[in-house]
């Protein structure tokens, strides 16, 4: 077993992120169920049920930043996927024909081959939940059909008023019910509540541990950059569930708040504005993002994308946990999202904000032109807006991107300095 | 004390030198922009028109989507406050802009002191661009200098889509298949040009007085479809082609003089 005792938290990181990796294609080998997961579909279940995990949105983000999304985007455009279609899920359905082919021939087709994504093994069930969009419906059903396996569902209603009411939570605990069962077949045993209690345990202890990184980033100067949040993600949406996050998490708090106590703040320099980003990172292009940024001065302090996975719960308590898998802003109605919004910038003590149009997540973009208006009028922060991708490079353009964010630099700077009179 | 402003577009660029931040001393254009030899030869001919050099600048400042790749170049600042500080200075009263380049349609809303206060772009799409018209004129036969009159004379102006460029395009070419008068259709498209850029501008909150700068301006057509939109009238900058070059050389002799600390 390897001594993780000395690693820092980006060497944890990476170690469990290919050790999650290393035990679903272990399972497999070993005839263990394997199941592909939307990335805030309850983890619990599964992890109650000792099934080994992959997360597709969290795979596809890892081949967009590894450059290689167009090989397998072009696999599921030949497969006839609308170049609408969100791009997590057409690189999902790409690399997916890709492993299918291999299973099929025995040959591994050279885009698998070359591939700088971490190999994955193929389904035996699938799990998705509607609570972050509706796309993942269709998508884990064509997974379903397309491998001949079991998809369980757990629909999530979307929240037109807040408070979430009593009834919403009460239908969503008996989806959880439902999903327990569906898996006491698949697998054939009985579901360990007191097992699930522990799972339900550890979970808060990840969650925890994560908002504490999140709050970091209150300071000012901050010792924490938005943008390490887009990369320790990764653990809080594969492995909250398990310890590997908890631990990961605590160590990363660790030092950022060591970093604070001695003066070291995660802008090498002199932070001078600092900005909002609202809506996924553009992978394929996550460095050039950070440069634009970071080259003038800027530093990114607010983002509710990572608090998507702040599943605060009581253990124990399924209309708590239903709340907690329902509450998630971009599952709620536009005041409910501004609020979250505006809580986020102020929280960031940020200068700006910027909205990333993405092209694949409809939901959380299409409301961005009115949430941005409303957010203006109330704080008189000014934004900009570009269009983007999360995966899908070619609907990104860098230089579109560089002057929107100069601009919004340009403004931020009159406003700090007193110059505009309005 | 000159100074200059350097604007590098997708289509053209241009240079304004500015004498004491008051007096246009040159303001050149070049019809090829960022990775031709235009940038080199707007620089050679605004110096060799004012008879000045290089080392007369007290501070050269560029801007436009070519920005980074001036060398001669002491800043760069973003073509929106480039353009507000140029419309600014030749029109005070300008509170919204509307600038039409080769590849950018911006609406930007202007404050009472010239300050940007919010301003929204075209996203990743031709359509409504001086690209956009671009393709049309060659569709059509027509030099984009003729375009306007040509729309002086419509009687019904066509349906051009505003949603993308290569659709309308064929859209054009079905249209004059069709027998339909080249006059109509050149006012369809200028009504599609004023549409997108028109529906940035609302987004913005239109106030008057509403300034037209870019390329795209020099095409009356465009300026009476954005005016008939907006029901409103709009001001063509002056020279509206170098509007960002002379906001940019402003920003150059405010920063020489510290006006801007």
């Amino acid at each position: 077993m390897t001594d993780t005792s000395n690693m820092s938290a980006k060497e944890l990181l990476g170690f469990y992120q290919e050790e999650l990796y290393e035990e679903a294609r272990r399972a497999k080998k070993e005839g263990k169920l394997v199941c592909w997961s939307a990335s805030v579909a309850p983890s619990e279940f599964c992890v109650t049920m000792d099934i080994a995990m992959i997360y597709p949105e969290t795979h596809a983000a890892g081949i967009g930043a590894r450059k290689g999304a167009l090989d397998v985007l072009e696999v599921a455009d030949e497969k006839g996927y609308n170049v609408d279609t969100c791009s997590y899920a057409r690189v999902n359905m790409g690399y997916m024909e890709l492993l299918k082919q291999e299973a099929l021939t025995g040959k591994t087709p050279e885009k698998l081959e070359k591939s700088p994504a971490a190999r994955i093994p193929l389904p035996d069930l699938v799990i998705t939940c509607n609570n972050i969009c509706n796309t993942l419906l269709k998508w884990y059903e064509n997974l379903a059909v397309e491998l001949n396996i079991p998809l369980i569902i757990i629909d999530v209603p979307f929240n037109h008023t807040m408070p979430i009411p009593q009834y919403s939570k009460d239908y969503i605990a008996e989806q959880f019910k439902n999903a327990i069962s569906q898996l006491e077949e698949i697998c054939g045993k009985k579901f360990d509540y007191d097992k699930f209690l522990k799972v339900q345990e550890q979970t808060q202890r990840s969650v925890a541990q994560w908002n504490r990184i999140a709050s970091l980033s209150s300071h000012k100067p901050s010792p924490l950059n938005g943008f390490d949040l887009f990369n320790y993600m990764a653990l809080i949406v594969c492995a909250r569930s398990r310890d590997y996050a908890e631990i990961t998490f605590k160590k990363f708090a660790d030092e950022l708040e060591e970093n604070l106590k001695n003066g070291i703040y995660a802008f090498k320099g002199n932070e001078q504005k600092r900005v909002t980003w609202e809506g996924i990172a553009v992978w394929p292009h996550l460095g050039h993002t950070f440069k634009g940024l970071k080259n003038l001065g800027n530093i990114m302090t607010g983002s509710a994308y990572p608090g998507l996975w702040n599943l605060s719960y009581t253990p124990g308590d399924m209309s708590s946990m239903a709340e907690a898998y329902t509450r998630i802003y971009i599952n709620t109605c536009l005041d409910n999202k501004v609020k979250v919004l505006s809580d986020i910038i102020s929280g960031g003590k940020c200068d700006g904000v910027i909205y990333h149009q993405n092209r694949s997540c409809k939901l959380m973009s299409f409301l961005n032109v009115e949430t941005a208006d409303i957010l203006q009028k109330g704080n008189h922060l000014p934004y900009v807006s570009f269009d983007g991708d999360q995966t899908d490079p070619r609907n990104f353009s860098p230089a579109q991107f560089d002057t929107r964010i100069q601009a919004l630099d340009e403004m931020m700077k009159q406003n700090k300095e007193g110059v505009s009179n309005e | 004390m000159f100074t200059m402003g350097i604007d590098i577009g997708s289509s053209s660029s241009k240079v304004v030198i500015l004498e004491d931040g008051l007096n246009i001393i040159a303001a050149e254009v070049i019809q090829i922009g960022t990775g031709s030899t235009g940038p080199k030869r707007v620089l050679d001919e605004a110096l060799s028109k004012s008879g000045l050099k290089l080392q007369d600048m007290a501070k050269i400042i560029a801007t436009g989507y070519g920005r980074s790749s001036v060398e001669e170049s002491h800043k760069q600042i973003s073509e929106i406050s480039c353009q507000a500080k140029g419309v600014f200075f030749l029109v005070p009263s300008a509170k919204t802009i509307i600038d039409i380049g080769g590849q950018d349609v911006k609406a930007i809303k202007l404050d009472s002191k010239g300050c940007v206060k919010q301003f929204f772009m075209n996203d990743k799409c031709a359509a409504g661009t001086g690209r956009f018209l671009d393709v049309m004129s060659r569709v059509l036969e027509v030099s984009l200098n003729e375009m306007a009159e040509y729309d002086s004379r419509a009687t019904e102006p066509a349906t051009v889509s505003s949603t993308c460029t290569v659709f309308a395009e064929s859209e054009v070419i079905s249209q004059l298949a069709n027998g339909v008068a080249k006059e109509n259709i050149i006012a369809g498209v200028h009504q599609s040009v004023a549409s997108k850029a028109c529906g940035l501008a609302y987004r913005c909150g239109v106030e008057e007085d509403i300034v037209m700068c870019g390329g795209v301006a020099k095409d009356l057509g465009v300026v009476r479809a954005i005016s008939k939109e907006l029901k409103k009238p709009v001001i063509v900058a002056p020279n509206p082609q170098t509007t960002a070059a002379l906001g940019a050389a402003i920003f150059a002799f405010d920063e020489v003089i510290g006006a801007n600390k």
